[in-house]
């Protein structure tokens, strides 16, 4: 296994009190695989791959329990500077927002370059060179002459694009990519979201791609992971994910997207806001926005059922949920 | 670049003008020179007349100031009531003032950018939280009190620098009357260092930086500080004519014979050449300051350079 | 809407800087200080909220900007002893016998220099005069030029920079390239030129130029924040609706462009009693028979080697004062920002 995140805690101290952003996540990436983990803005998708990367800010985060193991070893154990060699070299993460993810004083050839002198040890001129090729690589026009170039002189997607090419620089073996197209037109997501497949391919890298994007995911992701309030309610193949959701919240993630076939009629709708994290809900954090939510959910926190060898959910009524049956009582 | 720097040169002529003209009314319209040179004898009639002419004080006064501009231009500044060359009092008075100035900047650079510095990346610790009231004392201390205070307890109760300097305003006399000066700005310089490196802290593209795994060394000097201290160098370059201006104070409590000096005989013996000649060019100073500061945050910023 | 992607860090960024021909650096590093507080209260609402690592708060009722910071306020020491010593100053502003029967202006040669005695706390001047009296006396001068100083720049400085922003066009332009005229006209040097040949024994001419070099900045940042405000949704929406300017500008611009002004002035006010200090020590301010901290200061200066006590308390007095009034101003800017909590 490439990364296991196992009963990950993280919080985060506010005004409002202690923040509960992740509560006992656990997933794993296998080589060459990509997961998706999904998730409203919230859910603590983007927490956890901070967690995994040793980006989060602390204070005021706290990394309050868990395990993080990346090609076996236990990152959370690892000091600081050992850890460092990690983070660039060995697994790289690609931001939403590339503008304010590039420093707007450096050059990108700079910036990009960095990354080779800094691990490698290499000389400017080689790093410099190594730099232009990696843009070539990501299909940039011009590379030589646009590598002198500041950020804020590229275009939305170009920008991605040499964050991708900052990502891949070193050939690492895991990339954590935050809503990497979120921020961009949606001509240009698909050909991003495309170099970034293609890349994975051909380097063999596990790919852990946070999205609030229903319709990116299916077509690059293996797996999917789908968080609410903190935690895992739901991992399955992507594909029996869409077919037949085991989690409400999944259900209704699914439910609530546009689709012609059904074109006139209401569209589906999860009633309620997620919960505030300094005040989540006893029992199944999800349960007061749930239509099958009973007396046992408002008081035992549901473990993670497994459905198959593959498949999980945390929904006390999974089964109910798999097999669609129809709401028993109105609410 | 070459557009910016034309722009901004041509902004600056509305300015200077409306600036030295305002002046000049105050200096020329308010008070009479002529009556203020007498004292209180009853001024001679002719000669009173003479002087009116030769600074073509009967003039109106709109042309009163086209003569005493196309004067300047040509280097002319006029002469003060005791006979000397405003020019000549220039060139004993600024560079003294101009090295006080100069040990004041490179107090404020040295302290106050190491304690913001400092003090941003240790954010809300107690080093930062001390520092922050402390500032806020420097700053609410008037710069004629604090001057006071340090000369007293430095200079005279514990003996450790000289309180007063003398004629030559050696360098290191003016370390002293430097710190004074420089106080108020340097608690300014801190705070605004200490905002911008907290800020920056912050900043995806510093998060950017340690995701790729630079040493913290790195991250901080190539990425957080160069970015974080753009504002505080343009503040520092039009504080630079800031604190000519403002130097008349410290120079009044240290007795230093600078330009504040001279600034504060011509007032007192309403010595309009020298005022307005000296004022003149301290508002030349400080507009040539605050241009340079818009070239140099050209330079430090891509963003300005190919807008 | 890919466009706020594309501009929005760069335009709002920590250097954002629509800088004027000048820099408003000619009044001194406190009011830089305001000055630049008051510009990141400016992009208060334009900073990117709800990112994952700040998580959203409770989903209770939204609370205003004003009540939120009001909470805030009453929570900060720093605000409660400012305010205190604030209203202190302002109680022995009006009624110095509170704390004194001694005339300020009543001394005893024969007493000159002595320091402190059994009702006379703090010692007498060089004229025999009650170095305590003159001190309590002193915050009527200071204040009074403190508050009627900002209240005219605050008021002709928000006026002329707020119709400025929200209108625009040539009155705009003449409105910054005036203001540029007044910022290169370094402030203590434009006291002494103007103030000198002032007879005057009031405080009027005081606050006059004070309030002549101060508007501009004021002007400034109210002309900055109208524009910030005027672009928000809701006053598009407004207008669209057809608003008549007047309505637009006091219903939807003004109550949210007040903020960063009221920062300002607060800090401004004690800058201006520093002003107001610096000039009477040089001798151009306030002129005796009015009780003046700076004068005094200026008078125990030469005898600091011998009475230093002379010097200390109205030089205490006044710092405290200046402390006071900028403390304030943080801790309101503190409360109105919510980011940087």
């Amino acid at each position: 296994m490439l990364l296991e995140v196992r009963d990950l805690h993280v919080e985060f101290r506010t005004r409002e009190g202690i923040a509960k952003a992740v509560n006992g996540v656990t997933y794993s990436v296998d080589e060459g695989e990509t997961l998706a983990v999904l998730g409203e803005s919230g859910s603590g998708k983007s927490v956890t791959a901070q967690a995994v990367m040793g980006i989060l800010d602390t204070p005021p985060g706290r990394i309050t329990g868990g395990r993080i193991l990346f090609q076996g070893r236990d990152l959370l154990t690892l000091k600081e500077d050992e850890r460092r060699k990690v983070r660039g070299a060995r697994m790289a993460m690609v931001f939403q927002d590339a503008l304010s993810a590039l420093n707007p004083v450096l050059t990108v050839g700079d910036q990009l370059a960095e990354m080779f002198t800094v691990h490698r040890g290499a000389s400017r001129k080689d790093a410099r060179a190594k730099a232009v090729e990696l843009m070539d690589r990501v299909r940039i026009p011009a590379a030589r002459e646009r590598a002198g170039q500041y950020p804020h002189q590229f275009s939305g997607g170009m920008r991605q694009r040499i964050m991708i090419a900052m990502a891949m620089a070193l050939e690492p073996a895991l990339i954590i990519a935050d809503e990497p197209t979120t921020a961009l037109d949606v001509t240009v997501q698909a050909q991003v979201m495309e170099l970034l497949a293609e890349l994975r391919r051909e380097l063999r890298m596990g790919l852990v791609l946070i999205t609030h994007d229903l319709g990116v995911v299916a077509d690059v992701a293996d797996r999917i992971a789908v968080m609410y309030a903190g935690r895992i309610v739901e991992t399955a193949p992507v594909h029996d994910l869409y077919r037949a959701p085991a989690h409400p919240y999944t259900q209704g993630l699914l439910d609530s997207i546009p689709r012609l076939d059904r074109k006139g009629r209401e569209l589906y709708a999860i009633s309620g806001l997620p919960p505030s994290l300094t005040a989540i809900p006893t029992g199944c954090p999800f349960h007061p926005r749930c239509p099958r939510a009973r007396d046992v959910c408002r008081t035992d926190d549901p473990p993670l059922y497994e459905v198959s060898a593959d498949r999980r959910s945390a929904c006390h009524f999974w089964r109910e949920t798999l097999r669609k049956e129809p709401l028993d009582a109105p609410r | 670049m070459g557009r910016y720097v034309v722009r901004r040169l041509l902004q600056m002529i509305p300015v200077f003008i409306g600036t030295t003209l305002l002046i000049f009314l105050m200096v020329y319209a308010l008070g009479d020179p002529v009556a203020a040179l007498f004292g209180d004898k009853a001024p001679d009639p002719a000669t009173a007349a003479r002087i009116r002419e030769d600074l073509h004080l009967d003039e109106p006064l709109w042309k009163q100031y086209l003569l005493y501009m196309g004067a300047i231009f040509r280097g002319d500044f006029g002469t003060a009531f005791n006979g000397q060359r405003v020019t000549e009092l220039m060139a004993t008075a600024f560079p003294v003032t101009l090295r006080l100035t100069l040990v004041a900047v490179v107090i404020e650079i040295v302290v106050g950018i190491t304690l913001g510095v400092v003090s941003g990346l240790k954010r809300g610790r107690p080093l930062d939280t001390g520092l922050l009231v402390v500032t806020l004392v420097v700053i609410s201390v008037p710069t004629f009190v604090s001057g006071y205070l340090l000369q007293f307890l430095l200079g005279v109760k514990w003996g450790w620098v000289s309180p007063s300097v003398s004629s030559d305003a050696r360098l290191d006399e003016l370390i002293l009357p430097g710190v004074v000066l420089a106080l108020v700005s340097l608690a300014y310089v801190t705070r605004l260092s200490r905002t911008s490196i907290a800020e920056n802290t912050r900043a995806d593209y510093v998060r950017t930086a340690i995701a790729k795994g630079l040493p913290r060394h790195r991250v901080i000097t190539r990425h957080l500080l160069r970015n974080s201290l753009i504002p505080v160098v343009t503040f520092i370059g039009a504080d630079v004519g800031a604190l000519m201006g403002g130097a008349i104070v410290t120079e009044r409590i240290f007795n230093i014979h600078g330009v504040g000096y001279q600034l504060y005989q011509g007032i007192l013996r309403n010595n309009s050449p020298t005022v307005v000649g000296f004022v003149t060019i301290l508002v030349i100073v400080f507009l040539v300051a605050n241009l340079l500061v818009d070239l140099l945050y050209a330079v430090l910023d891509p963003r300005i350079r190919y807008a | 809407m890919p466009e706020p992607y594309e501009k929005g860090p760069y335009e709002k960024g920590p250097y954002e800087n629509p800088r004027e021909a000048i820099a408003p650096t000619g009044a001194g590093g406190a009011m830089d200080l305001a000055m630049s507080e008051a510009e990141t209260l400016d992009k208060r609402e334009t900073e990117p909220t709800g990112e994952e690592g700040t998580p959203p708060g409770p989903g209770g009722r939204p609370r205003s900007l004003w009540t939120d910071a009001w909470h805030q306020l009453r929570r900060n020491p720093v605000f409660l002893v400012s305010s205190l010593l604030i209203a202190f100053l302002v109680l022995i502003a009006i009624w110095p016998q509170v704390l004194t029967d001694a005339d300020p202006l009543r001394c005893d040669l024969a007493k000159s220099q002595e320091g402190s005695e059994p009702g006379h706390p703090f010692g007498y001047d060089t004229q025999g005069c009650d170095v305590y009296a003159r001190t309590v006396h002193g915050a009527r001068a200071s204040i009074t030029v403190g508050i009627a100083a900002t209240l005219g720049a605050a008021l002709l400085g928000s006026l002329l920079g707020g119709l400025a922003g929200f209108f625009g066009g040539w009155g705009d332009a003449l409105l910054s390239r005036t203001a540029d005229v007044f910022f290169g006209i370094p402030v203590v040097l434009g006291g002494l030129v103007f103030l000198s040949v002032v007879t005057s024994t009031t405080v009027w001419p005081v606050v006059g130029f004070i309030v002549l070099l101060g508007w501009p900045q004021i002007a400034r940042i109210a002309r900055g924040s109208v524009i910030t405000a005027a672009q928000h949704d809701y006053v598009q929406a407004a207008r669209s609706l057809g608003a008549g300017s007047g309505r637009l500008l006091l219903r939807h611009v003004a109550p949210n462009a007040v903020a960063p002004v009221i920062v300002v002035a607060t800090i401004a006010l004690g800058t201006y009693i520093a002003l107001e200090a610096t000039l009477s020590f040089l001798g151009v301010g306030l002129r005796p028979p009015t009780v003046s901290w700076g004068i005094d200061i200026s008078n125990a200066a030469p005898q600091i080697r011998n009475a230093p006590h002379m010097l200390l308390w109205p030089a205490g007095a006044l710092s405290l004062t200046v402390l006071a009034f900028i403390m304030l101003g943080d801790a309101v800017r503190d409360a109105l920002d919510p980011k940087l909590r």
